[in-house]
């Protein structure tokens, strides 16, 4: 046991690394592909109200669903949340993104609708303290509690702390929209902002949601008969009903952008509320999830199932190149007198030992069209001038580059192996009466393949998921999947889909490794000995 | 030699010689002539030339100078494949990635033969070397002396006149290997081919064949039946390298005819055949093999001179004794004596006196 103790002691340090710089990101990869929680998250109540509606109907939602979406829209923007819930639906459906930012900057104007009428009738309503005085109270703890939850969700930060405020119990129940927006106030303005609640003044929202609470004859017939603090502003704005905007949130929004009156949108809104998405991954195959279920993509949007396929197609050429090019090579490495061979393997080393950025910026040097290569053929004359040959930035250039780059890693395993194979089967082969050729493909090439199958196996998978050389001379056309991973990771930002692409490619090729070891049998690999 | 042998010589080297660098010498003109159906074995230390013969005879090897041939032909310019002699080798070489019938019938498919005809073929060659039942193994699965036998039979096969072997039977462990030693000859007088066996085990050289080519320093020594070999050898090097031997060093005194007098440096007198001695004064070393030394007086000739020993150290070995003595200041002269009923046994500190018989002992050169 101590014995095993000390072992688990001394491999500890590599355990640790492998697992928090590759085991982890995978985990997190794995994860980010389907997650989905920034909707929810930003947007509860919307959320909760959204699932009682049915997209099929062709109508927008009910009020509701605006009511919930102004508070929550309200408490994102001063989070700064709104653009991000924006970026992660125009992934879904264009034109979302700019929907929500325009929206944000106007969603103080529409409070403002309810703020001015509220405050010509009673300018009490203008003062922070004596909205403090009416909002607070006791035994609304646990309301207090649920609503700095769901702001620290929303706002990704620590909300604890002590607020300086509790809601009534009793104005929860009387003005359930105003509690919420006001307890959302005070919650940011104790934690975020540091401030004591009773000084300032209430964001916009909280006047909208009373103009929400005040939409409900029974609210008003029981303010009517309520005497707590602040009883008498709100009986007079009970009263002066008709002073307020005689419109629900529906219209304004619908005023501000005529799309929050679309079903389309509602409906991509409510297809991605779930805090889990199959999303990314059917982008990733080209697919997108509608109302009416999964579909393709139009044509002229399909990309990654070709970028797939041709990430797949190149990488076997490649390989197969490699093994062409590689196995003489590791033959005369063999077989060739120490002196000589270890020269030549200084050779296959050498690109080990030079930055791979530099072996592909010298390609870019040999195959441009000004480049070494042509230069050489027209000086020939075996091209004409006129026509010199592209053999960059396309796929041409990325498998001639990638081809080089990835050559030792073909030569080594097969030489490793070919050492191992004593000439004497060979001499053995001639002796029975074979010629050079058969003594070698009967004998010789039978007891190589584990090396070409290791080799195979380690440039295919290097060379299914290379970046920088199919960048730097792929052009359009000789691009990876790699490429648009790095795309997304850091110029579109899509993580998401990024994620999902990735696991994609992983379990791509742990599938073929698996075919592999079924097919040739991964016992066969040898890398040595 | 087998029966059915003729006398007309099969295989020939000629004054071959062989050079890797171009300086040394690693074959240094070599003559031999091996008649049909002999067993002849290539005997001598490693770096002594023996293995390069049998390369070169082969066809893995070109000699440098010199001529090869078979059956009359020259074959320094037959690609080995074109040769047809089978060829065993150290490490049996048989193909790992093929089972048993498959090697065995790769001899065969090269020479393009008939389905029907390989497998008969195939099944004829295994059951000879009684392993029928092993066909569709791998060689990983089978002993070494299963691989061995499997590696014999992949050279009989294509049923070739030449065969080489060489040192075939090197991983063996002790008893295998005898019993193999046996199996071989006896195939291979059976089937009556030709057979050259190239090995460092002297025993082996001796029990297994017609006649062994006893090599040094790229030169044959000696090429002479295993008898002959042991009690004749031409020069010290074969006496020495052949068998347990004693030697006395000594000036020759006297020749007369087939025996000579030779002088130790001791100052003491003995008889000797004279081998590669020619003229009186010469410096010589003169060898005994251990069995053939006597200490009971009758069994020798009234006028024998004998020496004066002193027994050091007596080892019991079972069937033989083993007795170590110092004799004209050799600490290291051994005798052998059989287990007899009748044999006395020699206590260490025993002074005795030993001979032998003038043709048991024979004058060498010095060197």
């Amino acid at each position: 046991m101590r014995q095993k103790m000390r072992a688990l002691m001394l491999v500890a340090p590599l355990l640790i690394f492998v697992v928090v710089t590759f085991i982890v990101p995978i985990l997190s990869m794995l994860f980010r592909s389907v997650e989905n929680d920034i909707v929810p998250n930003t947007i509860p109540g919307t959320v909760i109200a959204l699932s009682q509606w049915d997209g099929s109907s062709g109508e927008p939602p009910h009020e509701n669903v605006y009511r919930n979406l102004y508070i929550d829209l309200f408490k994102a923007e001063e989070a700064k949340q709104h653009t991000r819930l924006g970026s992660r639906l125009n992934y879904e459906q264009s034109g979302l993104s700019s929907l929500f930012r325009t929206t944000g900057r106007s969603l103080d104007d529409i409070g403002e609708l309810w703020q001015d009428p509220l405050e010509d009738i009673d300018p009490n309503f203008e003062e922070g303290s004596f909205w403090f005085e009416m909002m607070s109270g006791s035994g609304g703890e646990d309301f207090l509690e649920t609503r700095r939850e769901l702001m620290a969700l929303m706002s990704d930060e620590d909300m604890n702390g002590d607020v300086g405020f509790v809601p009534s119990e009793e104005i929860i129940q009387l003005l359930p929209w105003t509690a919420r927006a006001y307890t959302d106030f005070a919650l940011w303005a104790a934690i975020r902002d540091g401030d004591t609640v009773a000084e300032e003044d209430p964001w916009e929202s909280v006047y909208g949601a009373l103009g929400m609470d005040l939409t409900n004859p029974d609210t008003v017939s029981a303010i009517n008969s309520y005497n707590g603090a602040g009883a008498s502003a709100l009986q007079a704005a009970a009263a002066n009903i008709d002073q307020l905007p005689q419109f629900g949130f529906r219209e304004a929004f619908t005023e501000e952008d005529k799309d929050w009156g679309s079903a389309d949108i509602w409906a991509t809104i409510k297809l991605y509320s779930p805090s889990m998405t199959p999303g990314y991954f059917l982008n990733s195959v080209d697919m997108t999830l509608t109302p009416d279920g999964i579909v393709m993509k139009p044509e002229n949007q399909q990309i990654y199932t070709t970028l797939f396929m041709r990430t797949l197609i190149m990488a076997l050429i490649i390989t197969a190149s490699c093994i062409v090019l590689g196995y003489p090579v590791a033959w005369l490495l063999a077989n060739l007198p120490m002196r000589t061979a270890s020269i030549l393997m200084i050779l296959v080393l050498l690109p080990f030992w030079t930055s791979l950025l530099v072996r592909t910026s010298a390609w870019k040097v040999l195959l441009q069209q000004q480049g070494v290569i042509n230069e050489i053929l027209v000086w020939l004359g075996f091209v004409n001038d006129a026509d010199r040959l592209v053999l960059m930035n396309n796929a041409t250039g990325t498998v001639i580059a990638m081809t080089h780059i990835l050559l030792p890693f073909m030569i080594l395993p097969l030489y490793s192996v070919m050492k191992t194979i004593p000439p004497s089967y060979q001499r053995a082969a001639k002796s029975l009466g074979a010629t050079n050729w058969t003594a070698f493909w009967r004998v010789y090439f039978p007891q190589s393949v584990p090396g070409i199958g290791a080799g195979s196996i380690l440039v295919f998978i290097l060379a299914i998921g290379y970046y920088i050389t199919p960048e730097i001379v792929g052009g359009t056309d000789g691009v990876f999947i790699s490429n648009r991973i790095a795309y997304h990771i850091s110029s579109s930002l899509n993580w998401g889909l990024a994620a999902a692409l990735g696991s994609i490619l992983l379990v791509v090729v742990l599938g073929l490794y698996w075919c592999y070891d079924k097919i040739v049998g991964i016992d066969n690999v040898k890398l040595g000995g | 030699m087998a029966d059915g042998a003729s006398n007309e010589a099969f295989v020939e080297f000629e004054r071959v010689q062989k050079s890797y660098d171009g300086e040394t010498l690693v074959v240094k003109d070599l003559n031999l002539t091996m008649p049909k159906g002999e067993f002849l074995t290539m005997l001598g230390p490693s770096g002594s030339g023996k293995t390069t013969c049998l390369m070169m005879l082969a066809g893995f090897e070109t000699a440098t100078h010199g001529d090869i041939r078979l059956g009359g032909v020259s074959i320094n310019d037959i690609p080995p494949h074109k040769r047809g002699i089978g060829m065993v080798f150290q490490n049996y070489a048989l193909f790992p990635h093929m089972t048993i019938a498959e090697n065995l019938a790769f001899p065969l498919e090269v020479r393009k033969l008939g389905k029907a005809e390989q497998e008969e073929k195939v099944k004829r060659a295994l059951d000879m070397v009684e392993m029928g039942s092993f066909g569709g193994r791998r060689p990983a699965q089978l002993s070494g002396g299963q691989q061995q036998r499997v590696a014999l039979a992949r050279a009989l096969v294509f049923e070739p006149e030449l065969v080489l072997m060489d040192e075939p039977l090197g991983a063996l462990d002790k008893q295998l290997r005898e019993k193999m030693q046996f199996e071989i000859t006896h195939l291979a007088h059976q089937l009556g081919i030709t057979t050259v066996y190239v090995t460092h085990d002297q025993t082996e050289a001796l029990t297994m064949s017609d006649r062994v080519a006893v090599f040094d320093d790229g030169r044959i020594q000696q090429l002479a039946p295993p008898d002959k070999l042991y009690e004749q050898p031409e020069n010290s090097f074969v006496a020495q390298f052949i068998g347990e031997n004693n030697t006395l060093e000594g000036v020759i005194k006297e020749i007369k005819g087939n025996t000579c007098v030779v002088q130790l440096d001791g100052g003491e007198i003995i008889d000797a055949v004279p081998v590669n001695v020619s003229q009186v004064g010469e410096r010589t070393r003169v060898s005994i093999r251990p069995e053939r030394v006597e200490y009971n007086r009758d069994r020798l000739h009234a006028d024998a001179h004998t020496l004066k020993a002193e027994v050091l150290e007596f080892i019991y070995m079972g069937d033989i004794f083993r007795t170590r003595l110092r004799v004209a200041g050799n600490d290291e002269f051994i005798i052998k004596t059989r287990n007899a009923p009748d044999q006395v046994r020699l206590k260490p500190g025993q002074e005795i006196e030993i001979g032998w018989l003038a043709e048991d002992c024979r004058a060498l050169d010095a060197s």
